[in-house]
């Protein structure tokens, strides 16, 4: 029964990284790659001052987009699971929530462009407004618009598992806070937030592992002027150099292991489903 | 009915604006993908037309983008089929323990979180290493299961989870096989979220853009080629393009949706008949 799915994951996922891991000791010239075993790759990767300055953007990146996408998840799927009082109309607003996750990542990000651009229609209404002057630059291609894509096309991540803990939280547990006199924010902090953490602890590994291994939402929205991890690695398969990429895929992907792996440990995945 | 908190209208508004977030983006797009001739990647709209629709449907000037629609269909076909059949079988022997569940349980979570483009680069590798070539019917398609898989077992674990497993007992009490038992009462039970795991497959797998990239080979799928086109191409025909695969996957989330919403209706009219006296 377990045989197909074994093979798809040992071909495509413990081969590849097995791969990845002796690629990353070989050394490159301008047109191939050779056999070796030679700590280069690291070596060079960890004494280049570029490396800190990418790892901490994307750690950067990822703090941000977790605590926007949080607040936002959060407060959505407390509205549907608390505040909508039919099924009917909760699994219709969900759906509603779920639909854009279903489409092209790629035309999302294009779609900000408009909105952005210099003279596009976030600019023009400030000034027709005469909020400011001069159309603002930092719109579109900046770290501003990283973090609004990767917002936009991950805070669904965070609402889908807060959401689903939410909707199994049995609701005499609130009426007996209520009866107890606890107030609106009360109820909020010391029963429903506690009873939440596991969806958010979810919600969190899904938004932080994504954006560590995003390489494209960066390189589109910050119009190539910023760097992380993962752009890092693109560009060095652009330029062929497959061991260097290999060496920092591996320590990027152990950082995300080692991000997971403490998440992990406040919430038991396979109970919560 | 109690009236409404205060909070209930502030919370209203905030997902009003986070729906209008969602979707406003997308809607910009698809009007300003009616631009007229003369006018530029923003507003204002110089009059109204379909012109950049119609460059999409003549030329070829911006590459291969029916072919790719073609292939990127298919491959979702593909992956679709294999990530309900596979993610079933999963489902069900992960009911029970078995040597090895632990470590494959976390190579599925492996799998789900692993950055895209690991799994691009060394599937990449793994076939030029092996002197075979990039294409995307056979790398390409295996990078995106490692994508869609875990998906579709997280779907499997939640259905088995809830599954009440009495009625499988009852199966097996009257005398049924363990592939009657499957045929004729597990299925049938877990039929409906199959259609979800099903819509997971096709569409993660059409819009796959970080998995393919370097596993699609010479053959382009429709998201890397729109990929393709944003650092060549500055005129609304991307938006026109946006519009179309939108839409598209609109009319597949719509489909699967109405499928869904069947099966339910018609299970609801098929009730029991326990008790009526039938035979």
């Amino acid at each position: 029964m377990v045989s197909p799915l074994a093979a798809v994951l040992l071909i495509f996922l413990v081969l590849p990284i097995v791969l990845i891991v002796i690629v990353s000791f070989w050394r490159a010239t301008e047109f191939s790659i050779i056999p070796a075993f030679e700590f280069d790759n690291y070596a060079f990767l960890f004494g280049s001052p570029v490396t800190y300055t990418v790892f901490f953007n994307t750690f950067k990146y990822a703090v941000i987009t977790w605590a926007c996408t949080l607040l936002i998840g959060f407060t959505v799927a407390y509205y549907l699971a608390f505040h909508i009082r039919t099924l009917t109309w909760q699994i219709a607003l969900f759906l509603l929530c779920t639909i854009p996750f279903w489409t092209s990542n790629i035309i999302r990000m294009i779609s900000w462009i408009p909105f952005l651009g210099r003279n596009g229609i976030a600019n023009s209404t400030l000034m027709s407004w005469g909020v400011i002057e001069e159309p603002i630059e930092w719109l579109l291609f900046s770290d501003f618009a990283v973090i609004l894509a990767f917002v936009h096309l991950y805070t669904l991540f965070m609402v889908v598992p807060i959401f689903n803990t939410m909707m199994r939280i049995d609701k005499s547990l609130i009426e007996a806070a209520r009866d107890a006199g606890a107030n609106g924010a009360q109820i909020l902090w010391n029963v429903i937030i506690p009873l939440t953490k596991p969806g958010i602890m979810i919600g969190t590994i899904f938004v932080v592992t994504l954006v560590m291994g995003d390489f494209i939402t960066v390189r589109f929205m910050s119009g190539s002027q910023s760097a992380n991890v993962g752009r890092l690695i693109s560009n060095d398969i652009a330029l062929l150099q497959y061991p260097s990429a290999s060496a920092t895929a591996i320590v990027l992907l152990l950082t995300v292991l080692i991000t997971i792996g403490i998440l992990l440990r406040f919430v038991d995945i396979r109970k919560e489903l | 009915m109690e009236p409404r908190p205060r909070s209930f209208y502030i919370l209203s508004g905030f997902f009003a604006l986070f729906i209008l977030f969602l979707y406003g983006p997308t809607i910009t797009i698809g009007i300003l993908s009616f631009q007229g001739e003369g006018g530029g990647l923003t507003f204002p709209m110089r009059g109204v037309s379909l012109h950049w629709f119609r460059d999409l449907f003549e030329q070829q000037a911006v590459g291969d983008i029916w072919g790719s629609f073609r292939r990127s269909f298919a491959l979702g076909l593909m992956v679709m089929v294999v990530t309900v059949v596979v993610s079933v079988m999963g489902g069900l022997a992960f009911r029970r323990k078995f040597p090895g569940s632990n470590i494959l349980f976390y190579l599925i979570i492996t799998s789900l979180v692993i950055p895209s483009i690991l799994i691009s680069l060394g599937v990449g590798l793994l076939f030029s290493q092996s002197g075979l070539n990039v294409h995307w019917s056979t790398s390409g398609f295996g990078a995106q299961l490692t994508w869609t898989l875990p998906f579709g077992l997280l779907i499997m674990f939640a259905v088995f989870n809830r599954f009440d497993k009495s009625y499988e007992e009852a199966a097996r009490d009257l005398g049924a096989t363990s592939w009657q038992t499957l045929c004729h009462v597990v299925l049938p039970i877990i039929a409906p979220s199959l259609i979800g795991v099903a819509l997971f497959g096709f569409t993660l797998s059409y819009d796959e853009f970080a998995r393919t990239l370097l596993t699609a080979g010479s053959y382009n799928t429709l998201p890397l080629e729109i990929y393709g086109m944003t650092t060549n191409v500055t005129s609304p025909v991307l938006y026109a393009l946006g519009t179309l695969t939108t839409v598209f996957s609109l009319i597949i989330i719509g489909a699967f949706l109405c499928i869904a919403l069947i099966t339910n209706r018609r299970r609801a009219r098929r009730t029991s008949d326990a008790g009526k006296g039938e035979v």
